[in-house]
């Protein structure tokens, strides 16, 4: 065994699938010096890749999960440690066929190779399966077994071999030192070990169901929970041990009940999702001493185990006599959105998290934060869904993990719909309107913690009035209201208020604040004091990590103000990037500061009458600021609109927004004012404009002449990822992000049908992907209505020569094609393409 | 008042555990300032008696009768109790052997006493004593108290060293008669068996273990070899099975068998849970790896570090070296 | 033929065993609890014989109310009746747990005949007091053996095998009787999915029982002082063979 080292250039805690195919990742990125820790032994420390069911159904409705998921599975092959299977889902109803419906949808958008089967056909793949009990199945003969134990040793050799990495086993990690930087922000110093302190510049933390406690050591967060997952070898089956084989039988997913079967030689592995949600803490894990099996094969807790071995017997009747040989109730790693929890911690910098990720996604998130350490972003896939930044504090509290978590687990095999709402724990977050709102019957939507109205109830007569129809499909009409689009049409008639509380805003201020601000901003910040920027914020290499607005308020500060999806991360990119010179000083005012939109053709006959400004275009011109009292509140106006319309957002104090409010709503009578929820301003009245949003179109694998974002000039300052951004000014796009019009909506049972924009692919005439010179896919990025010119429009990215308008392609749904037209390429949207609204 | 040790003998051969018992009896003896003496039962016990003088013995009671042709439970169990009311006995002892807690427990159960079994230290007291004994198999320890008015305990075996007296004892034997009901005949030994069968997997005292890092079938030829020389047998990982270098049924693990031979040599195993729960019960666990930090390395006794297609034939020939 | 199993409830082997803070019983925050692996050989041994011959398999244990799983358990791979005697939820002394089960046995036997042979493990895995099995054998006047790795069940005798250095030891007990099984006499089942499921439904008799300590008093459990569990690097490759010899020569493991 080697001397235990005193310095290293990285640390990477835990030597399970995460850790070691990130060190097998780095060291191919040329990081020579990574020590490599875990407290267990090798090649199996304890965690919850030793006891992984190592299967891999590549299907994901997520673009993020499937990208990596399907890498991990090149990755596996490559290293020769994966083995095809094949796997089937099966379903016992007819709802669950619709689901499998959507998945061919996902798997064609993927293009893995996926079919339906009848329950014969199933049968003759499966032949001990109980056909009585299920109506068809989703067969996805990519599906695999992987060996991610031996994985881990090969990446870890790997590195070893090429002379990077140093590991070492039976190693306790007994605290994370830091040291504060000029302007007392955290970062990572030495590791303390049970063998001796290592001084470093970089720490991963890739420990599992520990991870938290890890991250807690440096006053860090890791925001998930060791989780019980139940799982038994049952055995032998003379069935399966005939087939003289590790695994001969395709795996069976019985989704309804939310169990699985998969063969392990002669047994077969029985795993559970459908019971009780039970949780550990950290400090309430065993350790390898104290463990019969290990720290995370705990014993089974049998009752919880019942139903499931019934419904198993139900579906393989050969399984009912076969001797359960081994149970657990086996730990994993949660977090409240169930995905996982990857890249800087947002506390302590050059601290990272690789944590809460399945074998499935494994060496595909450990080539991810690889490529995140060393190019300062991933080249992989664009990481938002997994950014550690993404939760705001709110979301990293135990009692609300649990809560999501107890959510969700019963879901692992749900059908989830796009839009679905989080049940548990809610309200988290509230606007200064919220009372009011419920008064108005608003229905509350989840953006991360914030509450929105979607839409509001006591808009419900307007539904007869603008005679929207409802939708012919349950699915389509889950989580959505016609009150959306009779909202949208009242505000596009008259006047509409929209509550913007959520909106999440910093304050830069200081001497450095405005060259700070541009070297965030691909577009000039440095402007007269008073204009406000849209701009993107890029990655190094030139993709975007946020796209929202910038104020410049005053000599020495700007205002940024950003989406509730996105504040974790844009906080975090701000305090990455800020000078150490202490020439800014960055201020959360969101919860200073509240917003309402006010916008329709009457809006300035509503705000009039409160205000002694000028509003006309002089006054508040387009695009400004102006600072106004508004019913004898101080306010800021800002002439914009993300709905495409007349009008402005209105800035006030916390404690004057109901004063705020109140006023426009009395004001408003005389307008036929209506409260407009979320579903307009964040889905039909962007649509119709063909507005982009950070996360759908925008995202670190496109960038802004893709995304047509891209201004005639570019800034003479230096900003991040200008490099890129003028090379890709240089080049051909190898995409344009484009809106199409869905031709004709109705599908082969006579229904319209509306796609909810969940990556469905956009195709060729004769049914063939889109793939552009990237090997991007052409999909659906949003999906929307746009009620002003009676059209359901798609934004999706297209190679040039589909980029055209008039070019007719289809779209794929529920697994059907549908005809649609290229409406815009490039900017601008189909409704008031000359912005005359909003300009006049 | 006296104490009395009940030596284990097999038609005549004493045990070598009765030395420990002896060695501990007599420290025991010493510390109550009372006689003591070792007990000698059945046929053929007369044999033993040589050894005992060596170990400070003074009295041997040599208990006969026509039922003690061979070694019985509740024979043995009920002249140990009849000797114990028949003397001005305090305490009595044996080694906790299989033999020495059953006929402790036989002579507790027919004296109404407690019975205290694996001790590592007996505290004599004036009212209750004390003593610590083993639980677990000696990963916890026990304080008890005891109250009796014959105190029977049995010494863990190996916890005590058998060490001779530095004074020789007389040995002088004392015939002891008791009073046995026929019916005892019924738990006494009634024939022996040589082994003959061939061993497995569970009774094999020695199994010599192989794993991934055998590499084939045919590497499997030098465990063989040594399992041959050790007369033991071959087991197996799942690694193994999985890829049909050996039947199942030499797999040892939680889904093969569970073992717990005298010796456990695991050739080449990384040492997955899967496996260690079927071993872990081995007595002694000796692991050949290349990998030091190898999860079987850490978790047994003993360890070569090396390449197993090496150390395997080199201890098979250090083996048939020293027997010729 | 009616055969009785006495078994108890203890925590499943393997683990580090912790000790509550006041030193009175084990810390089974993270324990798994299972049958005492000797008496699963027994349940296992007494369910082949009753599938052979015929008969009921009983299985009795005294322990805490949890207890019952392990009652359950039994009847998951075959087992009849189950009877529990409950318990607070503290180890009883070897005298006072085996004049326990003499008295519910002595219930039993009034109510549906005595067994033809109980069986016992030869050890509990956790107390390891050596005794109970001989103390209520005793009580009831039935022959037993301790130690035993086969059984052959004869018209009204029992042939048994108790294993020592290099062959057997073979018993002819008349029943009825009782004996003290040891781990390796059978490879127990596991229970099937089926026997699982089954076995929640089977009915749990329970017995009270009024009996007075024994002599043996618990005043704490301990661990042992840290022993250097290091492992012992015999050698680095073949050079190390002569290290290993003499290890087995130590072990006593050469033939």
């Amino acid at each position: 065994m080697s001397e235990f080292p005193e310095r290293a250039r990285v640390v990477v805690i835990g030597a399970g699938i995460v850790g070691n195919c990130l060190v097998g990742h780095l060291s191919d990125l040329g990081w020579a010096d990574i020590v490599q820790v875990d407290k267990g032994p090798l090649p199996n420390p304890g965690g919850s890749t030793g006891h992984a069911s190592n299967f891999i159904f590549p299907v994901d409705h997520n673009k993020e999960m499937a990208l990596l998921t399907l890498e991990s599975q090149r990755q596996y092959e490559e290293m020769g440690t994966q083995t095809i299977s094949g796997g089937i889902e099966v379903a016992r109803d007819e709802v669950r066929l619709e689901e499998f419906r959507r998945r061919m949808t996902s798997a064609k958008a993927w293009d893995i190779d996926a079919r339906l089967l009848t329950p014969a056909e199933i049968a003759e793949l499966v032949p001990f399966i109980n056909t009585d009990v299920i109506i068809g199945g989703f067969y996805s003969p990519s599906v695999s077994v992987v060996d991610s134990l031996e994985t881990g040793t090969l990446m870890r050799r790997k590195a070893q071999d090429a002379g990077h990495l140093q590991v070492f086993a039976n190693t306790e990690v007994l605290d994370l030192e830091t040291v504060e930087d000029a302007i007392g922000i955290p970062r990572i110093d030495a590791v303390v070990t049970n063998r001796g302190r290592i001084v470093t510049d970089h720490v991963v933390i890739a420990c599992g169901v520990w991870s938290n406690r890890l991250a807690n050591m440096a006053g860090a967060t890791i925001p998930l929970t060791p989780t019980v997952h139940q799982m038994a070898d049952v055995g032998p089956i003379d069935v399966l041990a005939a087939t003289n084989n590790e695994i001969g039988y395709p795996i069976v997913r019985d989704m309804d009940t939310l169990c699985y079967e998969r063969q392990t030689a002669g047994s077969m592995e029985v795993g559970s999702y459908a019971h009780r949600p039970i949780f550990h803490h950290p400090d309430t894990i065993p350790s390898n001493e104290e463990s019969a099996l290990s720290p995370t094969e705990l014993p089974l807790s049998q009752d919880d185990f019942d139903p499931a071995m019934e419904q198993a017997i139900e579906l393989m009747e050969v399984l009912g006599d076969a001797e359960i040989k081994y149970a657990i109730n086996g730990l994993l790693s949660l977090t409240p959105d169930a995905m996982p929890v990857i890249g800087e911690t947002v506390e302590v910098e050059n601290l990272w998290s690789a944590a809460a990720v399945w074998v499935k996604e494994g060496p595909g998130i450990g080539q991810l934060v690889a490529e995140w350490m060393t190019y300062g972003y991933p080249h992989l896939a664009d990481p938002h869904g997994s950014d550690i930044a993404r939760l705001y504090p709110e979301e990293r509290d135990y009692d609300h993990i649990c809560a999501r978590c107890g959510e969700h687990f019963n879901k692992t095999y749900g059908i989830v719909h796009p839009l679905e709402q989080w049940e548990s724990d809610r309200g988290q977050a509230k606007s200064p309107f919220y009372s009011r709102e419920e008064a108005l019957g608003a229905v509350f939507y989840e953006a991360r913690i914030w509450e929105r109205p979607q839409w509001y109830e006591h808009n419900a007569p307007l539904v007869e009035k603008y005679g929207i129809a409802e939708r012919d499909t349950e699915w389509d009409s889950r989580w959505w209201s016609p009150i959306i689009d009779a909202e949208h049409l009242a505000l596009r008639e008259n006047v509409g208020m929209v509550d913007l509380s959520a909106f999440q805003i910093f304050d830069l201020t200081g001497p450095g604040a405005v060259a700070f601000a541009d070297y965030l901003a691909v577009n000039k910040v440095d402007v007269d004091v008073g204009r406000a920027v849209y701009t993107p914020w890029l990655t190094p290499g030139g993709g975007f990590h946020s796209d929202l607005t910038m104020m410049r308020l005053d000599d020495d500060h700007v205002r940024v103000v950003t989406g509730a999806f996105d504040g974790g991360r844009d906080a975090f990119w701000i305090r990455k990037h800020m000078p150490r010179n202490g020439s800014v000083t960055v201020t959360d005012a969101t919860r200073q500061v509240c917003t309402i939109g006010l916008w329709g053709p009457n809006a300035p006959a509503v705000l009039d009458p409160l205000t002694d400004a000028s509003l006309n275009q002089q006054g508040s011109p387009y695009g400004w600021v102006i600072d106004a009292e508004v019913a004898g509140v101080s306010c800021q106006l800002f002439r914009i609109s993300y709905v495409g319309d007349t009008g402005w957002e209105i800035y006030t104090s916390w404690e004057d927004g109901s004063t705020l409010w109140d006023a426009l709503w009395e004001a408003g009578q005389a307008h036929s004012i209506v409260p407009v929820g979320i579903g307009v301003y964040g889905l039909t009245g962007r649509m119709e404009k063909s507005y982009r949003l950070m996360g759908a179109e925008l995202e670190s694998e496109y960038n802004p002449v893709e995304a047509g974002l891209a201004r005639p000039r570019v800034k003479a300052a230096n900003f991040i990822g200008k490099e890129a951004y003028l090379e890709a000014r240089e080049a051909e796009p190898a995409a344009v992000l484009c809106t199409l019009t869905v031709e004709d909506n109705t599908d082969s049972q006579g229904r319209r049908r509306f796609m909810q924009g969940g990556n469905e692919p956009i195709l060729t005439p004769d049914g063939e992907r889109i793939v552009d010179a990237h090997g991007r896919v052409s999909r659906v990025t949003t999906a929307g209505g746009a009620p002003s010119v009676d059209a359901y429009v798609l934004m999706a990215y297209l190679p040039p020569e589909y980029a055209v308008v008039g070019t007719d392609l289809l779209v794929m749904y529920m697994n059907e094609t549908f005809p649609v037209k290229v409406a815009v390429a490039g900017p601008g949207g189909i409704f008031d393409p000359a912005d005359s609204r909003m300009k006049s | 008042m006296s104490l009395l040790v009940l030596c284990d003998h097999d038609r005549g051969t004493l045990a070598e555990a009765s030395l420990e018992a002896l060695t501990f009896g007599r420290d025991l003896a010493g510390r109550l300032d009372v006689s003591w003496g070792a007990v000698l039962i059945g046929s053929g016990a007369d044999q033993a008696v040589g050894h005992l003088a060596a170990y400070g013995v003074g009295t041997v009671h040599l208990a006969t009768h026509e039922l003690l042709t061979d070694y019985g439970p509740e024979a043995w169990g009920e002249t140990l109790a009849q000797l114990v009311l028949s003397t001005d006995t305090t305490a009595v002892t044996a080694c906790g052997t299989d033999r020495g807690n059953e006929v402790l427990a036989q002579a507790a159960a027919r004296l109404d006493e407690p019975f205290v079994a694996n001790c590592l230290e007996v505290r004599p007291g004036d009212g209750s004593w004390s003593a610590t004994r083993v639980q677990w198999g000696g990963s916890l320890l026990e304080d008890v108290t005891v109250d009796a008015g014959v105190h029977l305990f049995s010494v863990a075996h190996h916890a005590q060293d058998a060490t001779p007296d530095s004074a020789v004892g007389a040995g002088t034997v004392t015939p002891f008669s008791p009073d046995l009901d026929a019916s005892l005949a019924r738990s006494v030994v009634a024939d022996r068996v040589v082994r003959t069968h061939g061993i497995t997997l569970t009774t094999a005292p020695v199994v010599v273990g192989g794993g991934r890092g055998v590499g084939s079938a045919e590497g499997f030829g030098a465990l063989e070899e040594l399992a041959g020389v050790l007369g033991g047998v071959v087991g197996c990982s799942r690694a193994v099975t999985n890829n049909g270098w050996r039947p199942h049924s030499d797999q040892v693990g939680q889904t093969g068998t569970r073992i717990a031979p005298d010796l456990y040599i695991a050739n080449g195993i990384s040492g997955a849970i899967q496996h260690w729960v079927g071993a872990m019960a081995s007595k002694n666990i000796l692991a050949v790896n290349t990998d030091p930090e190898a999860n079987m390395v850490v978790k047994a006794g003993y360890a070569v570090i090396g390449d197993l297609h090496q150390v395997v034939p080199a201890i098979t020939e250090e083996i048939r070296r020293r027997r010729s | 033929m009616q055969i009785l199993v006495c078994v108890k409830r203890v925590p499943a082997p393997g683990a580090r065993i912790n000790v509550t803070e006041d030193g009175q019983g084990v810390d089974a925050a993270h324990l798994g609890f299972t049958t005492s692996p000797h008496e699963e050989c027994a349940v296992e041994e007494a369910v082949r014989i009753t599938e052979a011959r015929g008969g009921e398999v009983t299985v009795l244990t005294l322990g805490p109310p949890e207890a019952e799983e392990q009652l359950r358990y039994a009847a998951s791979v075959g087992a009849h009746r189950l009877v529990l005697i409950p318990i607070e939820d503290v180890d009883w002394d070897p005298q006072r747990t085996a004049a326990a089960l003499t008295e519910a046995i002595g219930g039993l036997e009034a109510a549906d005949g005595a067994f033809d042979l109980i069986l016992f493990g030869n050890e509990s895995a956790d107390a390891g007091g050596f005794q109970v099995g001989v103390r209520v054998a005793h009580v009831l006047d039935r022959p037993i053996v301790n130690g035993i790795k086969s059984i052959e069940v004869g018209e009204n005798t029992l042939s048994a095998r108790r294993e020592i250095d290099g062959g057997f030891e073979v018993y002819e007990l008349p029943m009825p009787a009782a004996l003290g099984v040891k781990e390796g006499i059978n490879l127990p089942r596991y229970p099937t999915m089926k026997g699982r499921l089954a076995s929640k439904k089977a009915e749990v008799g329970e017995v009270a029982v009024d009996t007075p300590d024994g002599g043996q008093t618990r005043l704490r459990l301990y661990r042992p002082e840290e022993q250097v569990s290091e492992t012992v690097i015999l050698g680095t490759g073949p050079d190390a063979a002569g290290a290993v010899v003499d290890l087995f020569e130590e072990l006593g493991v050469l033939p």
